[in-house]
């Protein structure tokens, strides 16, 4: 028990500086301290509890995925049957409960449609995305599989995530992290952001912009009951705009996305003085918005961002330069922020706040602080009862103890673990569990003293029956901090980093590195006594 | 220099000659606490229960006016706020919970929470935002779920681990005390109706913890005894093995305690719950070691046939061969 080769030594000296000199960049950020340059500088990541800033949990519905892939679908069929040469005659068009269904007027076209359609359902090609059936002879339906629907919200959350990263680095707030999380949600932590309302509003705009032609033949009393024409939908007017509370009919299928955009800036109406956005269209963009404005000069369209009508101007005369200008009675700010989320692209899906967590940076400080110094007083003490009970030994364990704490720090550091409130409840349980260790140890050895063992046979049967009980405790506890990991949420996740890393360092500085210091000590005077 | 020994030596203290009227107490407890979390259940933070609680600095008062800000916010529709001070005398936590008719909704909590803050800032110059956190519906019934199950999984594989490396009767025992443990804290935390958050959770898995530590300390030395002292009547047995813990059971808890006890007067309010929890699982961890644990063993029946290794068709011929059988 008390042998201890060389290279054991060299071994286990090694391990324990290695993992302390990764603390090191950790207490000299605490002390205020300059960590040379040259170095390794990873440091303890603090949750955003401690350190304080923004925490926000995205969830998007998949319902509404669903449901714009159904819509995509219906344009394109749409799109695919009329430009079949001889166009394809179809009626009777409907997209509901994940299917999109349509008659042919012609059983004849049967084959036509049904080539012209196949290509359209074939998504990524690793699965069925969607499913064909020719009902009645001419009825043509097509239904989305479970499979493509999941596809199609991963991919939506693949970019939505994207999406979400380029607004928040136009806000150019500072090392933003952003992670997927589940099927349908996006985490999003920001260090040091105290005022998170930009980024929620930010965020929570999908930026769907969209031209529509005014429906003119709408009845004006329909539209205010909420009854659409035939090939007409109804949007209401957005909030601060002078229609407010109105309705307006617009057409359909006439228009086009705003999703073709190489560039959006906020800048001012050189008449009116009014905030405005100015978009620039790619190519295709462009050439789209001059046919659009080209056919249908002196009718009113409707500029729609979000399913809210924003201004519905008359097209004075067509717009060929592949760049126009959205008013829409915006502030500055609500026009920058519309022009940071245009040139981001529109998000694929609606995002909701589900969560919030913001920490005041002040709090945070102090908060450290407090715990610092509160942390030292106990220490003090415990280091005091330790030596106190137990002389040489109680050195031992104290040193031991720093180590422990040293250890822990910088195998966090190395790993990138954060530090956060329900953390440091797991660091004085291990810290705790690691000062249980020394008292066990050294209570058995004073207990085999007593029973008028040897020095030396009471030392090794403390280290050994102590070391049974050690394991077993630790290990449950390591046992029960793994299953913490793999099913708590996050505070509770946090508690267990800290909980399975510290219980093996406890263990390692506690029971090894004291039993080589004691043997070193043994082996050089040969104590005849021990004062435990 | 001599050593402080807390603790005498060669005490001998009959723990369990009151294990029975100890035992019946602890019990009426965990059914008393199970009965107070239903009857008056525990109160939620908005982790658990979703909605907002911001924490806010006015720093043109001496003194948060909580009477008006009550009323203010009651005015918005959503139910009377809980508001406390929380830190310095201009400083209040308010807490909104969600009603129930939008727990379903994604967006509610957020939604309140801002008409919550802005109906405050509108209304008070230089109200500084300390915190604030807002839970929708969904995510809080989330984290309820994740937590006990997360609890009950911990508590499973414990008791496995334990059956494993002693016998069953241990693994018992210990998923017992630990489920008093848990009991007596959800009880308390029931009957002051102190706020009950994630926090909290992280502070009961931290009496487990240190629970367990105590119980598998007291139980090796009974796995010990058990092989020296094969004779030794049960009770007798188990109360020597408490005695001979004991110093290591007062010292390792004095030594927390000494820890624990700077943070809970000095250290940071948001620690407070979470250290105060970890300080009253100390107490109650260290009595269900020795009060729960143990006496358990003698009635699901332990003898010391437990740890003897049972004998071999080896062993039988080798000893048939010499004759001694």
């Amino acid at each position: 028990m008390l042998e201890f080769p060389r290279w054991r030594k060299i071994w286990l000296w090694g391990v324990t500086l290695i993992a302390m000199f990764a603390a090191l960049p950790s207490v000299f950020a605490v002390a205020n301290l300059q960590w040379p340059e040259a170095l390794p500088d990873q440091t303890v990541n603090l949750g955003l509890d401690l350190a304080g800033g923004s925490h926000l949990l995205l969830e998007a519905e998949p319902d509404q995925v669903a449901e714009q892939r159904l819509e995509n679908m219906e344009e394109a069929v749409r799109a695919a049957l009329r430009g079949a040469e001889p166009r394809i005659r179809f009626g009777d068009m409907s997209a509901q409960n994940g299917r999109l269904s349509f008659i042919l007027e012609s059983s004849g076209d049967v084959d036509r449609a049904r080539e012209e359609i196949l290509p359209l359902m074939n998504g990524t090609g690793i699965v069925t995305e969607w499913t064909l059936e020719v009902v009645d002879e001419t009825r043509f339906v097509l239904t989305q599989t479970e499979e493509g629907a999941e596809n199609a919200v991963t991919q939506a959350m693949d970019s939505a995530t994207e999406v979400v990263r380029k607004r928040i680095d136009a806000l150019g707030t500072r090392e933003p992290t952003i992670i997927r999380q589940g099927d349908t949600r996006i985490v999003v932590q920001v260090p040091g952001l105290q005022d998170p309302d930009q980024l929620k509003e930010l965020l929570g705009q999908t930026a769907k912009l969209e031209f529509k032609l005014v429906d003119q033949n709408a009845l004006p009393t329909e539209v205010a009951a909420g009854i659409a024409p035939a090939g007409s939908q109804i949007f209401p007017y957005a909030a601060g705009t002078p229609f407010e509370g109105q309705s307006l009919a617009v057409r359909r299928l006439s228009g086009i996305k705003g999703d073709n955009l190489t560039n959006a800036q906020q800048s001012f109406d050189p008449q009116t003085n009014e905030a405005v956005v100015s978009i620039t269209f790619d190519q295709q963009g462009g050439a789209r918005f001059a046919n659009l404005t080209r056919e249908n000069v002196n009718k009113p369209f409707a500029i729609i961002l979000d399913g809210e009508v924003l201004s519905a101007p008359n097209i004075n005369e067509p717009i060929l330069g592949g760049s126009a200008q959205i008013s829409g009675s915006f502030t500055t700010e609500t026009a920058n922020q519309l022009a940071i989320s245009l040139r981001s692209g529109a998000l694929p899906v609606d995002l909701t706040v589900v969560e919030e967590r913001t920490v005041g940076p002040d709090l945070g400080a102090d908060s450290i602080k407090r715990g610092l110094i509160a942390m030292m007083i106990g220490s003090v003490a415990v280091i005091a009862l330790m030596v106190a009970s137990y002389g040489r030994f109680g050195v031992y364990a104290t040193i031991a103890l720093v180590i422990n704490v040293l250890m822990l720090l910088g195998i966090m550091a190395g790993l990138n673990t954060t530090l956060t409130l329900p953390g440091i409840a797991g660091f004085v349980l291990t810290v705790g569990a690691a000062v249980d260790a020394n008292v066990l140890i050294n209570e058995r050895i004073r207990e085999e003293r007593k029973r008028g063992r040897r020095v030396i046979t009471a030392i090794e049967n403390g280290y050994k029956e102590a070391s049974r009980a050690i394991y077993d405790a630790n290990i449950t506890n390591f046992i029960a901090g793994v299953l913490l990991f793999l099913f708590g949420s996050g505070p509770v996740r946090g508690f267990a980093v800290v909980l399975i890393i510290g219980l093996a360092t406890s263990v390692f500085t506690a029971l090894t590195l004291t039993r080589m210091w004691v043997a070193g000590w043994v082996r050089k005077t040969r104590p005849s006594d021990l004062n435990i | 220099m001599r050593l402080l020994k807390l603790v005498p030596e060669d005490t001998n203290i009959k723990f369990l000659r009151w294990r029975v009227p100890f035992y019946v107490v602890s019990v009426l407890l965990m059914i008393a606490s199970w009965g107070l979390v239903y009857t008056q259940g525990l109160n939620y933070g908005v982790d658990f229960a979703g909605g907002q609680e911001v924490r806010l600095t006015f720093e043109d008062l001496e003194e948060a006016p909580i009477a008006s800000l009550r009323e203010q916010i009651s005015g918005l529709g959503y139910g009377e706020p809980v508001i406390q001070r929380f830190g310095e005398e201009n400083q209040v936590s308010i807490r909104v919970r969600l009603p129930e008719e939008v727990e379903e909704q994604a967006g509610a909590a957020t939604a309140i929470g801002d008409q919550v803050i802005a109906s405050i800032e509108s209304q008070y110059e230089n109200v500084r935002r300390d915190g604030n956190d807002t839970v929708s519906g969904k995510v809080a019934g989330e984290f309820r779920e994740k937590a006990v199950y997360a609890l009950l999984a911990a508590m499973l594989a414990i008791a496995l681990y334990i059956w494993i490396r002693f016998e069953w009767q241990f693994g018992v025992g210990a998923l017992f005390a630990l489920a008093h443990d848990v009991s007596l804290t959800l009880g308390f935390f029931a009957l002051f109706q102190l706020e009950f958050s994630l926090q909290i959770i992280a502070a009961i898995l931290a009496i487990i913890g240190y629970s367990l530590n105590d119980t598998i300390v007291v139980y090796d030395r009974i796995r010990e005894n058990l092989k020296k002292y094969r004779k030794m009547p049960l009770p007798e047995l188990l109360d020597l093995s408490v005695n001979e813990t004991l110093a290591r059971t007062v010292m390792t808890s004095l030594t927390l305690l000494v820890a624990l006890l700077p943070l809970l007067f000095y250290g940071p309010d948001s620690l407070f719950g979470l250290v105060a929890a970890i300080t009253l699982g100390l107490f109650i961890g260290t009595y269900s070691s020795v009060y729960m644990a143990a006496p358990i063993l003698i009635w699901l029946g332990v003898d010391s046939n437990s740890f003897v290794p049972e004998e071999t068709v080896a062993d039988r011929q080798e000893k048939l061969a010499r004759g001694e059988m």
